[in-house]
């Protein structure tokens, strides 16, 4: 009977904290790289599910993220050393999501808190994680933003303010443009339901991007038999060129 | 058309490549290098990674070179012994470049090195020839002046004399085992197959006659970056297939065009040619280590697989 009622309790705990709750669809979980891959958009939809009335407080607002898989990189830094440019300074991050997308209904700083910022990781910056310090004078800061600025120029890193549709605080949608210079992995897709700039409720999917074809079986075989892939290689380029010598001589150019 | 590369990873324009890997041929057909000191660059250019960019155009150097040597050998302009010892040093020289590219990846300085001997040898070989091809020219234009007769320097003083009977000469094998061991390790950093080096050495520092020089060249330039090929696809698995194929298609058809274009040409007028070419590839890389960069900071991926 305790044990009932401790259940009804928790339920009614975990129905208190989420009167809002997210009913999400994509309109793919799964993304092939093919040969002639030229970029690919996810179309993320769904509604809000509520048992009450539309609460009249603030307005509801959504944030949708999309996370490539993480990876340390080095950032580096070139500096003027004896007239010629040279890399010197340079930090570890030790995770970078290759690709990363957020979009939102409004501008991010009126959807989001700094501290609900922090515990979900929802914001580009937030999304790096940096540890441990430069080698040089400078600050973790500076290499950090120059990520973002050179991932963003190359339109792996997107803030989208505004991009998501709402309608009638209940259904939303946006299209994410995944570039064609795409990493294989799980890409993490989450939205967020924000009020007041505080998270009420969120869901997380993930999407599967995945060599297939001819491209996985390269790549497979370069990995896993290195010895015969670079044989291969070489069988190739040898008959190319011995076939390239063979038509030219036959057609007398 | 887009195409996908699966080791590169990076989308890339397929007619692009075709168009490259044949413009490359053609110059490299016409002037007996591999041309891998121009493809490298202009990879890096259009955004592949240096290190795949280095490992595949090794392997593109093989289908050209094994292209142009095969017209070389029927016409017998081969000398296989000097090949073959200039390939010992080669495939030495090769080992010890992709351990110091691999050294220097660690810390950071790989794409510095690879620029600064590209800068320091295309001006050093392109001046020198652009300098001997003029001399040429104007000895041509006033032929009462008897060209000099060839010293007899260090490399006929040198031991371990060897007779090779297609170039003429009785020399010691010191010399050639070291320009093969520098065009190796040269082969391995930069992606090259060296012949750019290889072909002036073999003039100037071993008197080699001009007309064999270029096969040989080439013979021994298809053992050291297949050599290479296997060394970067088993060390670092960065030999592009997708990429190398849509090259080479473009470089063998391009080559066998380019060595008939060159054979219309005057040789001195195709030296300065080459040279003005070389000199501008060390020229564009020489500005982008002399001015300040646009973007100070740059990326780089650590811990792959």
């Amino acid at each position: 009977m305790r044990g009932l009622l401790s259940i009804f309790l928790l339920l009614a705990s975990v129905t208190a904290a989420h009167p809002e709750e997210v009913v999400a669809g994509l309109s793919r979980d799964q993304v092939a790289i093919t040969a002639n891959f030229d970029g690919s958009d996810i179309l993320v939809f769904g509604a809000v599910k509520r048992e009450a009335p539309i609460p009249s407080s603030a307005p509801l607002q959504v944030i949708i993220t999309v996370s490539g898989p993480k990876e340390p990189v080095t950032v580096r830094r070139k500096d003027r050393r004896l007239g010629i440019w040279v890399n010197t300074e340079a930090i570890e991050v030790d995770a970078a999501p290759s690709f990363y997308a957020v979009a939102t209904t409004g501008p991010l700083d009126e959807v989001l808190t700094n501290t609900d910022d922090l515990r979900h990781t929802i914001t580009i910056p937030r999304a790096i994680r940096v540890v441990g310090a430069a080698t040089g004078g400078r600050s973790v800061q500076e290499f950090s933003d120059a990520l973002v600025r050179i991932r963003q120029e190359a339109n792996l890193y997107q803030q989208l303010e505004g991009a998501v549709n709402l309608f009638e605080e209940t259904l939303f949608s946006t299209r994410i443009d995944l570039p064609a210079n795409l990493v294989e992995g799980d890409y993490k897709t989450e939205i967020f339901l924000t009020r007041n700039g505080r998270v009420v409720d969120n869901h997380t999917t993930i999407i599967q991007v995945s060599k297939v074809g001819l491209e996985r079986w390269i790549y497979n075989l370069a990995h896993d038999r290195p010895l015969i892939y670079g044989l291969l290689s070489l069988f190739i380029a040898i008959s190319a060129g011995w076939l390239a010598s063979a038509v030219f001589r036959y057609i007398r150019f | 058309m887009q195409i996908y590369l699966p080791i590169a990873e990076v989308s890339v324009n397929a007619f692009l490549l075709l168009g490259l890997g044949g413009i490359v041929g053609i110059l490299s057909g016409m002037f007996g290098v591999g041309g891998g000191f121009l493809m490298t660059p202009l990879l890096f250019f259009i955004g592949i990674p240096p290190a795949v960019a280095v490992a595949t155009e090794a392997n593109q150097i093989v289908a050209s070179s094994f292209s142009g040597v095969l017209a070389h050998f029927k016409r017998k302009t081969v000398d296989l012994r000097m090949g073959t010892v200039l390939l010992i040093g080669g495939l030495f020289g090769a080992a010890l470049g992709v351990q110091v590219f691999a050294a220097l990846k660690e810390i950071g300085q790989v794409d510095l090195l690879v620029k600064l001997c590209y800068v320091v040898f295309l001006g050093i070989i392109g001046g020198l020839m652009f300098l001997e091809s003029l001399r040429a020219i104007r000895r041509a234009k006033s032929p009462t002046k008897v060209p000099q007769r060839r010293k007899h320097g260090l490399v006929h003083a040198l031991p371990f004399k060897m007779k090779f009977r297609t170039s003429g000469l009785y020399i010691s094998v010191i010399p050639p085992l070291a320009v093969g061991l520098l065009v190796g390790i040269l082969a391995a950093i930069m992606g090259v197959g060296g012949g750019f080096i290889m072909v002036p050495a073999m003039i100037y520092l071993l008197g080699m006659p001009t007309k064999v020089v270029v096969g040989t060249s080439l013979f021994q330039i298809i053992f050291v970056t297949a050599f290479t090929t296997l060394l970067h696809a088993t060390t670092n698995y960065t030999v592009d297939m997708a990429l190398a194929v849509l090259l080479l298609v473009g470089g063998v058809v391009g080559a066998q065009i380019g060595t008939r274009i060159g054979l219309r040409l005057k040789a001195e007028q195709l030296r300065i040619l080459l040279s003005i070419m070389v000199l501008a590839v060390c020229g564009k890389l020489a500005m982008d280590l002399l001015i300040e960069p646009a973007e100070l900071f740059s990326i780089g991926s650590e811990g792959h697989n």
